[in-house]
């Protein structure tokens, strides 16, 4: 699905990945770990085509980066669903729109995905919280509601950049499930993160897999997690 | 004309949606609104301007080519039989519609107003005066004047291309800087809207990058940006233009001749349907300008 191959980033001259080759295979979930400012969430980018390797290559589908156009970039995060840490949003629309909003800049309409929204935002617990706004939510809300909105098109890959970060625990706990129940349902998914009990937690529910981002290359982490 | 309705059907299509993932911009979009209604006012002078001057230019082509005048200036005792010599040929000349000697109470009527109603003609040696009116072919003016100078010695031809010529020169110039306004105003809003869509692409750099995000593609993106910008100046231009028709309506018209040009300063006839192509027009620029803008800043982004 997504295949990194030699692949090295740098920004202005500094090399900041180099030499990465990476498989994520179909319906496979993985961590991506690493110190702050290690690349995760450069890696991330190059995962979705937001960034073009500076060497090496990147296929996403079996698509070449470099080859896409805007459009099938566009195209490809249809297929992509991405969480950001820190999940912007449209602040003049509810929170139901806004995980609504993949659907309506596809062309599908709405209403036909109406029971799947509703479905949707009970399974992440934000039914009550509907008609809110984004400024409204608290940030595990926020996260649930970015998770909501990524996985709304049914996407093959999730990507998620550290999407536990700015809550506690339990809602930790509550996110990741979710994410464990989309892996069962056959998603590829690729969680970026510092938390090495999140990725405990993780591994009594689901075969996962650890990479370690260590002095701009990236290894198999041991079983010793 | 084909492309309007086109790009009109498109920047009005109704897609609520569409329409409301770019939020609302109260205070610019007033600016966009006022300065399209503006410059769709300067085109409705503009083109008043150009429509005036264009038909002053041809009325004085038309009119004044067609007509000349011929004076013969002899001793007093010639005239009558050197002006019967010259209305002969005038009659046998290719071209001259009729000929006519003015009367002593016309030529009077001329002199007047510089040497006052009282003075006795009969007293000075006034040149006899002959109107001539060509035919729509024209007359061969420089074979009339070899045939005057043979048999009418006191005869001189004005065909009135001395002075006709830099009125006429006059008026087509002004028709130009008529449209060269127009083209100028039409710039001005291209330039205006750049700005507008540039700051308010600017403004909303985190809605284009959700929009992105969740897999929006560039023309859905610069689509709300566009149908925006656009009937902002449809809208503008349209009350502008509106506002510009009802004062080249109450200009002050009519008068003579001579104040042809101030009076004549308006629409006539089909020439009123002429301003209401400025709206739409702004709307085209509207569409072309935000449309660019878009494209540009959105190759920009990731």
């Amino acid at each position: 699905m997504i295949d990194l191959e030699n692949v090295a980033y740098s920004y202005s001259g500094a090399e900041l990945l180099s030499d990465i080759s990476l498989k994520l295979a179909p319906g496979s979930f993985h961590f991506l770990t690493g110190p702050s400012g290690s690349g995760k969430t450069t890696l991330m980018k190059l995962c979705y085509g937001a960034l073009l390797p500076t060497a090496g290559h990147v296929r996403l589908f079996d698509a070449d980066v470099r080859t896409l156009t805007r459009d099938d970039v566009a195209q490809l995060r249809r297929r992509v669903g991405v969480v950001h840490q820190d999940c912007q949003f449209l602040d003049h629309l509810s929170v139901a729109e806004n995980i609504a909003l993949p659907l309506h800049v596809a062309g599908r309409s709405a209403d036909a995905a109406g029971e799947d929204l509703d479905d949707l935002m009970h399974w992440v617990g934000l039914t009550e919280r509907a008609a809110a706004l984004p400024a409204e939510l608290s940030g595990g809300e926020r996260q649930r509601a970015a998770l909501a909105r990524a996985v709304i098109m049914s996407p093959d890959v999730i990507l998620a950049d550290e999407p536990t970060g700015n809550v506690d625990w339990d809602m930790s706990q509550r996110l990741l499930r979710l994410l464990i129940e989309l892996n069962r349902m056959g998603k590829t998914v690729l969680i970026a993160t510092h938390d090495l009990s999140l990725i405990r937690a993780t591994k009594a529910h689901v075969q996962a897999r650890v990479l370690r981002i260590a002095s701009r290359r990236i290894q198999l982490a041991g079983a010793d997690l | 004309m084909k492309i309007f309705p086109e790009f009109l059907r498109r920047a009005l299509q109704v897609d609520a949606q569409a329409d409301r993932v770019v939020p609302p911009s109260g205070f610019t979009a007033q600016l966009t609104l006022f300065a399209a209604g503006a410059m769709a006012f300067l085109a409705v002078f503009a083109l008043a301007l150009s429509l005036a001057a264009g038909r002053l230019a041809e009325q004085w082509g038309d009119e004044l080519a067609r007509s000349a005048t011929i004076r013969i200036a002899a001793p007093v005792e010639q005239q009558q039989a050197q002006t019967d010599a010259a209305l002969r040929i005038l009659e046998t000349t290719r071209g001259v519609a009729s000929a006519r000697a003015l009367t002593d109470a016309e030529q009077a009527a001329l002199l007047a107003p510089w040497f006052g109603a009282e003075l006795a003609l009969d007293a000075l040696p006034v040149p006899q005066l002959i109107e001539v009116i060509e035919t729509s072919e024209g007359m061969d003016a420089a074979g009339l004047r070899l045939r005057l100078a043979a048999e009418v010695p006191g005869a001189v031809l004005d065909d009135h291309s001395r002075w006709r010529a830099p009125l006429v020169k006059a008026a087509s110039r002004l028709r130009l800087l008529g449209w060269a306004s127009i083209i100028l105003i039409a710039a001005v809003t291209a330039a205006m809207v750049t700005l507008a869509a540039n700051a308010a692409l600017a403004a909303n750099a985190q809605v284009i990058a959700v929009l992105r995000l969740v897999g929006a593609k560039d023309d859905y993106i610069a689509q709300a940006f566009i149908r925006r910008f656009t009937l902002r100046a449809l809208f503008g231009a349209g009350t502008g233009m509106g506002l510009g028709m009802i004062a080249v309506l109450f200009l002050p018209s009519g008068g003579d001749e001579t104040a042809s040009f101030l009076t004549g300063l308006g629409f006539h006839g089909a020439h009123w349907l002429m301003p209401l192509l400025i709206p739409p027009l702004a709307a085209g620029v509207a569409f072309v300008a935000t449309r660019l803008a878009a494209r540009r800043t959105l190759e920009g982004l990731s």
